[in-house]
């Protein structure tokens, strides 16, 4: 096996990954707070579940490739859009590959929420009411706490394939691992080698992330902790 | 947007592009069978290998689906379209031919998505087995059965009932990736609205269509799935 050209290949994809952390982070965050107002609107009303319901549906239902596509290409098609304000970001890769992103986990995270908001004990909000918390202040301090308590593990599956997802942004010209990696191979053709730094670097990531959130599981849940006497 | 000629050019017509979408979209469902496939065949060595109580094979499996399950789907088709091309160019030398030889689109996408989804399928298999009472297992070797006859007759259909709920989200996976198979060249619905797009320059156009037909095909075979599901467990329903 050639060091020298494992250890230059792995220096050129370490330079895409800021962009790659950077884009998973925004999307998961920005996603995760689409996500539980999509899980909160979705109790208000029968129509409000109809139309999440609806999102939910289409977005779980089509490639992450498409969506992104359908974005970055599709959008451009309308003068109404190449003429508004938001042609600034919507003409850009990288903001296209975020919203396509984020409203992608938004649909996945919306239903993980909902499964969350459902667990929480119907006794914790009756207390809640009982101690005279407003609705706000009850979804503040009982509901959500709960609910994302109960949600965590199953997020946590959601934000690992958000990382892996982000390797798409690069099909849209964004120079992340992925493109780098990409562009690496079809210079060089030596596919396997290149393999194995950026799969070493997204498992890296996903192995980090992964031991964050036990770590925050663990924080969350300290009445599940054994203590050790 | 005018609907005229909307369906102008997504229609059967001399200008309209209908056929060949309808030709990507039967591609589309051939690469994603075809790569399912592929994956029951991974998921069930990787089951084996987990549940054989061989310690090297178990690790092994355990290597396989932590990483595949950890890194882009879109670098393992990278490596299938060119490290499969490479390799098949060293073989093609060994055996006295020159030149390039490379892996089709079709086959790289099978091997390349049915290897990501062996990763899932491992799982969902081993699950499967996992519930089959241990009654069932102890009742066929009781009466008798060899090996090979338990597996046909008691594992095999057992474990293919159970683990049906969970095929049915990786049959979904699979169908949403295979788009990502388009980066070869493949004319599969995705690379086929990409082509139609830029060469009508209506874009949008194209992609609603493009979503329209997968939302088709994931909501159509989701229904599979769950006939089938009710199908197999009709035995296990309790009035």
């Amino acid at each position: 096996m050639d060091t020298v050209f494992l250890a230059e290949t792995m220096g050129k994809l370490l330079a895409g990954l800021p962009l790659t952390i950077e884009l998973a982070i925004i999307s998961i965050s920005a996603g995760a707070v689409l996500a539980t107002i999509l899980a909160l609107f979705r109790a208000t009303s029968p129509i409000a579940e109809a139309i999440v319901r609806g999102y939910v549906f289409t977005l779980r239902g089509t490639p992450l490739l498409l969506q992104i596509f359908l974005i970055y290409y599709g959008l451009g098609q309308f003068a109404e859009v190449r003429h508004s304000i938001l042609w600034p970001f919507l003409r850009q890769p990288y903001w296209c590959a975020i919203l396509a992103l984020t409203i992608n986990t938004s649909a996945y995270g919306s239903e993980i929420i909902r499964g969350g908001l459902q667990s929480v004990p119907a006794g914790a909000i009756e207390a809640g009411r009982a101690a005279g918390m407003s609705r706000l202040l009850l979804t503040r301090r009982i509901v959500l706490p709960i609910a994302i308590r109960q949600a965590l593990p199953a997020y946590g599956n959601e934000m690992i394939a958000m990382v892996k997802a982000t390797s798409l942004a690069s099909i849209v010209t964004l120079m992340e691992v992925s493109g780098i990696a990409y562009a690496i191979i079809s210079e060089t053709y030596r596919a396997i080698e290149v393999f194995l730094c950026a799969g070493a670097i997204y498992l890296t990531l996903n192995f980090l992330l992964t031991r964050g959130l036990a770590v925050l599981e663990r924080w969350l849940n300290p009445h599940l902790v054994q203590s050790r006497t | 947007m005018d609907f005229d000629a909307y369906f102008q050019l997504i229609g059967f017509g001399p200008k309209g592009w209908g056929a060949l979408l309808l030709q990507a979209a039967a591609m589309t469902l051939a690469v994603s069978a075809s790569a399912f496939a592929a994956s029951l065949v991974f998921g069930t060595l990787g089951a084996w290998a987990k549940l054989s109580g061989v310690r090297a094979a178990a690790v092994a499996s355990e290597t396989y689906t932590t990483v595949l399950r950890g890194i882009p789907d879109l670098l393992v088709i990278y490596l299938f379209y060119f490290g499969g091309s490479s390799v098949m160019t060293a073989i093609g030398h060994m055996m006295g031919h020159e030149g390039f030889l490379g892996l089709n689109g079709f086959t790289v996408g099978t091997l390349a998505v049915g290897v990501v989804a062996g990763a899932y399928q491992t799982e969902a298999l081993r699950g499967a087995f996992l519930s089959i009472p241990k009654g069932e297992l102890e009742a066929a070797r009781a009466v008798g059965m060899g090996r090979l006859l338990m597996l046909r007759r008691i594992i095999a259909p057992r474990t293919l009932r159970f683990a049906l709920p969970s095929m049915g989200n990786v049959w979904q996976q699979v169908l949403k990736e295979s788009a990502l198979v388009s980066v070869t060249g493949l004319a599969e619905l995705m690379r086929q609205m990409h082509v139609a797009a830029g060469s009508t320059r209506m874009p949008f156009d194209f992609y609603i269509t493009g979503f329209l037909i997968y939302l088709a095909l994931t909501t159509l075979s989701g229904f599979g799935f769950r006939a089938a599901e009710v199908h197999t467990m009709r035995p296990e329903r309790r009035s």
